[in-house]
């Protein structure tokens, strides 16, 4: 169902881009358009492609073969200046921004107003704040842009990209890092870019956002260019299969399991600043999710009942009997494992081979006296990575040299090495390409299936729905609710997870 | 979907180009040119006795760069143990000649003395775990030198009894304690290093303290004890230090610091920690050792000597950023 | 009280204003036990004294403000300052103002080195000015062949230039205080002064918006050794004399001054009023404490103990504020 080439004029053509780095090949004679005043998605499996594409047009990277055109006109880009003089401009996923200055300095940072060599910070201050003020920002442009939260730095990349009168506007995964209310701004945000002439590539994983947003989306796969289609003809089997190359049915095979007795309880438990008074249960074979939007504390209530944290008040119970977890090893101790939210800064070290990684918590299991036993570790982290079908050739590859699906494969396997009882998985499949999250899902169900008790943090609405059968929904620290799996729909989750008062909580900006 | 199970090897294969492709190879090359260039300024050196006047000339330095690499394997520093020589050593020297505490305890108490300024900035830093490890040790660095200029202000201490400089002069045979001794140690450090779960949580806090934490690793512990240790064996410096000279002031062990890093990261370990072989560190030992010597055989002034020490160090760690360090890496790879 | 709470809170949350409050109570301590502290004399003197740490503590300031450090900075200053008093003892009609270009030329070239191993050798920076430290420092004693050069060997001009006012005022503190305002106009108002700032805070992000972080490292410590080789000339002339070891240890007063001063360790963070105060506490301490009559053997012991007793309370202050903060959060 491809588009028919017409003869609109283009704001951005690519002709045949192909970029190599050793030993792969990002692009492959990528094709694409970008109409002028369009909202154009970008999607892929992670590894497709997309970042490269971005890259190339913004300057970072040069490509090998093929061309590209502004208006028509063709373009070579030495570096990204040269695109940033284009008027292109990217907003990434991983804020490119400077904490420690403020906003007015980041949204100038490299193009200050300069009066015979001096730089105007009134003038600059000025237009920043015109800028918020367009974008209906609550914050002011003399705030140190480490004070803000993530919606509010994605505010000020984009009156950065505004700044520099950007007419292509590309966002990396806008909405990964927002809550409900902060993507419908972000929404509202980007469409007021486009009534205003600004073209928009974004990339998602998010169909909602696709839908909402896009007329056109361009399907990237294995370096090359699938296909572009309207959105309005296009449903989300279709995408898929593009995406993936084959047909992906029952994404969520939760089994039915015998649910069992109680397994873990945490009672009142709460922490100054973060939570407070959370009490909840998960029993045998339960799949339990703990859902609600980005800040809600659900990573916090975990990684206290982990022993990262301190509690400052509150019980935890193990089959009914009350136990004290002080750190990371007392927890796993009794039988806890927790699947950290970062797989990359807290969940693996990547600099190592995924055989050391998987064996890590359970060293000392795998020594005598304290003294290593390579073969032993060896065995030990060769069936656990086949077990959770991690695609690598050798125990010894680097973590850092795997997708981040696999890397997610990776953790659960190093999970798996400690005998446990209860499992936390915080955002199990965020970052995660639709192969690798089916496979996930497989692996959790089967660990429900062999009686562990687990806890799932979720923003995703459709793999709670999907995997839980019983649902604790979050709200600025509290529990707002508990549904069960066939009482909960999208709306009732969201209602119970938004925030209902009218005085503002938003964190204290200095 | 059916998928096969896919299988993943776990026996690593050997490859001969890349077990020859490491740093410590290139080390013991430049250990052998060393010992050659020192043989032809020599004729005595190459001897047995040679040798061991030679390791003699150094060897005390060298018990700070053991622990040295424990310090820099989990990615911290330590700036102080140049002040933690001096301070033990004045306060053994004092204890003895001014409290008239008994030789054989003042030797103990220096070693509790370094061990606790080792323990002091190992509370400091885990305590405080927003705080830097070079600014820390910077502070100590002045603090513990200061209380030695407060204890000895500008004078020497000597006069110890005639068997204390038999721990640094004394031998058996021809073999001096100090190297058994080093040996002994260096053996010790070298196998914790890398053959037990000890070391193997070094490197993961070196390679990535907060997923090491998320592993049930007690990383401040850790801390904790590798700061102490080194402490303790600024004090065994000390002591082989203060016996050798019979005398001891506030201003010696002077760039101690400065050296042991010096031979630690020659040595192949990296400054950002998680990386590292224990023998490179032990070449690269006496590497410096030996290339300290014979310049000063040929009475190379101090001068030279602090520029090629410095020289050494810089391209050391040059080497394999510089593009002849990577297209020989790359070259390799392709053979591979 | 409430008000005076909240006045305190007001006062305390700026770093600079916290560390005049403490610098003011310091003084008015000194100046009881010896009230020659405050004293006009005293103060010139205790100015003059800090002026060479004042113009290095400017380069090192720019120098942490990349994120990276320098403790080669005590071996420039004697580099730069042997070689200026070498020219000047060999070739005595050389105009002092040469001699002075000469040895702040020669510090250009040692920070020159120094960011070239840096940015384009890929050597962390503690490691590579550590080597440079060990060379630079050999370089001077081999080029003196370890000798001194004396007063009379050094030009009468070079060496009134520290013993000359202007207007009523000290050369050395006006030096120094051009120093401080051109290095702080260039820090605010230029776009390459905002750079080092962006290389500091977010380097990664610096590269992708295309600023080029090797030019932005090498400039930095070229700038840095030339303000060491500053530091040399003036004090060679102050000394009057070219020593082997002059300005040996110095690096780490200077880090001092400027960590007290609040500049951050890590990069992006630091404020030219902040190292000003930094240095003044640090003079007033070299200065204050013969005063009270602290024999001079107790000086290193308390300087250090006070730079970890004030980043002990830095991190203890952080806390209790991110404690209050967490508090307020109403849930």
């Amino acid at each position: 169902m491809s588009v028919s080439e017409n003869d609109a004029k283009y704001v951005l053509e690519l002709n045949g881009i192909t970029k190599i780095f050793p030993g792969v090949k990002a692009l492959d004679k990528v094709h694409f358009q970008l109409r002028p005043g369009e909202i154009h998605a970008l999607m892929g499996e992670n590894g497709a492609g997309k970042s490269t594409f971005i890259k190339v047009i913004t300057g970072v990277h040069k490509a090998d073969e093929g061309e590209m055109f502004l208006d028509g006109k063709k373009v070579e880009f030495r570096g990204p200046r040269d695109a940033q003089a284009a008027g292109i401009a990217a907003i990434y996923q991983h804020v490119t921004a400077y904490p420690h200055l403020t906003v007015t300095e980041n949204i100038f940072m490299g193009h200050e107003k300069v009066k015979f060599g001096k730089i105007m910070w009134n003038q600059m201050n000025n237009e920043a704040n015109d800028f918020l003020k367009q974008l209906r920002a609550d914050f002011s442009a003399t705030v140190e842009m480490g004070a803000l939260s993530v919606a509010q730095q994605q505010m000020v990349e984009i009156a950065k990209a505004l700044s520099m009168n950007a007419r292509i506007i590309i966002m990396d995964e806008p909405t990964a890092a927002l809550t409900k209310t902060e993507s419908e701004e972000l929404y509202r945000i980007t469409e007021n870019l486009r009534d205003n002439g600004t073209s928009i590539i974004f990339i998602s994983h998010r169909f909602e956002d696709m839908y909402r947003l896009a007329t056109r989306v361009t399907v990237l796969r294995d370096s090359k260019n699938i296909g572009t289609y309207n959105v309005n003809e296009i449903t989300n089997d279709d995408l898929i299969r593009a995406m993936v190359g084959r047909e992906i049915s029952d994404l969520f095979p939760k089994p039915e399991v015998q649910i069992g007795e109680e397994v873990l309880r945490i009672q009142n438990f709460s922490r100054t600043g973060y939570f407070k008074n959370i009490s909840f249960a998960v029993r045998k074979g339960e799949i339990l999710g703990l859902t609600g939007l980005v800040g809600a504390g659900r990573t916090e209530v975990c990684e206290t009942i982990f022993g990262i944290e301190e509690k400052s008040e509150g019980k935890v119970f193990l089959y009914g009997k009350e136990v004290k977890i002080n750190n990371p090893t007392d927890a796993m101790k009794l039988g806890i494992g927790y699947l950290p939210e970062d797989r990359q800064l807290q969940g693996l070290i990547l600099d190592w081979g995924i055989g050391r990684n998987i064996s890590l918590p359970v060293i000392d299991k795998m020594s005598k006296h304290g003294w290593l036993n390579d073969k032993k570790e060896r065995d030990l982290a060769k069936r656990l990575a086949e077990q959770v079908d991690t695609k690598a050739v050798t125990i010894f590859d680097k973590a850092s040299s795997l997708s981040g699906g696999n890397q997610q494969k990776v953790v659960v396997a190093k999970l798996l090495s400690t005998d446990l009882k209860v499992i936390i998985l915080d955002e199990p499949t965020k970052g995660v390409d639709v192969g690798a999250k089916a496979a996930i899902y497989v692996i959790m169900g089967e660990l429900a299936r062999q009686g562990y008790a687990i806890i799932m943090v979720s923003s995703e609405m459709p793999e709670t729905l999907g995997m839980c059968d019983r649902i604790i929904v979050m709200c600025e620290g509290k529990v707002t609710g508990e549904l069960m799996r066939g009482e909960a729909t999208q709306e009732i989750i969201l209602d119970k997870a938004m925030a209902k008062s009218h005085h503002t909580t938003e964190k204290e900006v200095r | 979907m059916a998928q096969t199970k896919r299988v993943i090897a776990s026996e690593k294969v050997f490859s001969l180009k890349s077990f020859f492709l490491q740093w410590e190879w290139f080390l013991l090359l430049v250990f052998i040119l060393v010992n050659i260039m020192n043989s032809f300024i020599s004729p005595y050196y190459l001897s047995g006795s040679g040798l061991l006047t030679a390791t003699s000339s150094f060897l005390e330095k060298a018990f700070i760069a053991l622990p040295m690499v424990f310090v820099l394997v989990i990615g911290d520093i330590d700036i102080s143990v140049g002040s933690t020589v001096a301070l033990s050593s004045v306060v053994m020297a004092e204890c003895y000649n001014k409290l008239g505490v008994p030789m054989g305890l003042a030797i103990v108490i220096c070693l509790l003395v370094g061990t606790l300024c080792g323990f002091i900035n190992g509370i400091i830093l885990t305590k405080f775990t927003e705080l830097f490890p070079m600014i820390v040790t910077l502070g100590t660095m002045i603090l513990y030198r200061g209380i030695a200029v407060m204890i000895l202000e500008d004078q020497a201490s000597k006069n110890f009894p005639s068997w204390f400089s038999n721990i640094f002069w004394g031998k058996i045979g021809s073999v001096p304690y100090m190297l058994i001794v080093f040996i002994i140690c260096a053996v010790v450090f070298g196998v914790l290093l890398h053959k037990t779960t000890f070391g193997r949580r070094m490197f993961a806090i070196g390679s990535n303290r907060t997923a090491s934490k998320y592993a049930g690793i007690e990383v401040q512990k850790i801390r904790l004890i590798v700061y102490t240790l080194t402490g303790l064996f600024a004090a065994v410096t000390a002591i082989f230090l203060t016996s050798r000279m019979g005398s001891t002031r506030p201003n010696i062990g002077e760039g101690y610091e400065l050296e042991a890093i010096s031979m630690v990261v020659l040595g192949g370990i990296s400054t950002a920690g998680g990386k590292g072989r224990f023998v490179g560190a032990v070449i690269a030992i006496f590497i410096i050792g030996f290339l300290r010597y014979g310049l000063g055989l040929i009475n190379t002034s101090a001068s030279a000597m602090l520029i090629i020490i410095g020289s050494l160090l810089i391209v050391a760690v040059m080497f394999p950023n510089l593009k002849l360090g990577s297209l020989i890496g790359k070259k390799a790879k392709k053979l591979m | 009280m409430e008000k005076i709470k909240s006045i305190t809170k007001t006062l305390t949350k700026s770093r600079e204003i916290s560390l005049i409050l403490v610098l003011i109570v310091l003084c008015a301590a000194i100046q009881l036990k010896n009230n020659q502290f405050l004293s006009f004399a005293n103060l010139n003197d205790l100015l003059v004294n800090a002026t060479i740490m004042c113009v290095l503590a400017v380069g090192m300031m720019c120098v942490l403000l990349i994120g990276g450090i320098d403790i080669s900075i005590g071996s420039t200053l004697a580099l730069s300052g042997m070689v200026a008093a070498l020219v000047m003892r060999d070739y005595p009609q050389t105009p002092a103002i040469v001699s002075a270009l000469i040895a702040i030329g020669v510090g250009l070239f040692c920070g020159f080195l120094n960011g070239v191993v840096i940015a384009k050798g890929g050597v962390i920076p503690i490691i590579a000015t550590l080597g440079f430290m060990n060379i630079f420092r050999g370089a001077t004693y081999l080029v003196a062949k370890s000798q001194w050069v004396h007063k009379e060997q050094i030009t009468p001009d070079f060496q009134n230039f520290t013993l000359n006012s202007l207007f009523g005022i000290n050369n050395m503190i006006t030096v120094a205080t051009l120093c401080f305002i051109i290095a702080a106009y260039f820090l605010k108002f230029t776009r390459t002064g905002r750079k080092i700032y962006a290389v500091g805070s977010n380097a990664e992000a610096a590269e992708v918006s295309g600023i080029s972080i090797t030019k932005i490292k090498i400039m930095v410590y070229s700038l840095m050794g030339a303000l060491a080789g500053l530091a040399g000339a003036l004090w060679v002339s102050k000394y009057a004399s070219a020593q082997g070891d002059s300005g040996k240890g110095i690096e780490m007063d200077i880090i001092a001054a400027c960590v007290i001063g609040g500049v951050s360790l890590t990069g992006g963070k630091g404020t030219m009023l902040g190292v000003v105060l930094g240095c003044l506490t640090l003079g007033i301490l070299n200065n204050a404490l013969p005063l009270i009559n602290v024999s001079s053997f107790w000086q290193d012991a308390i300087k250090g103990l006070i730079i970890i007793i004030a980043i002990i309370l830095n991190v203890m202050t952080q806390r209790s504020l991110d404690r209050n903060n967490l508090k307020r959060r109403e849930l």
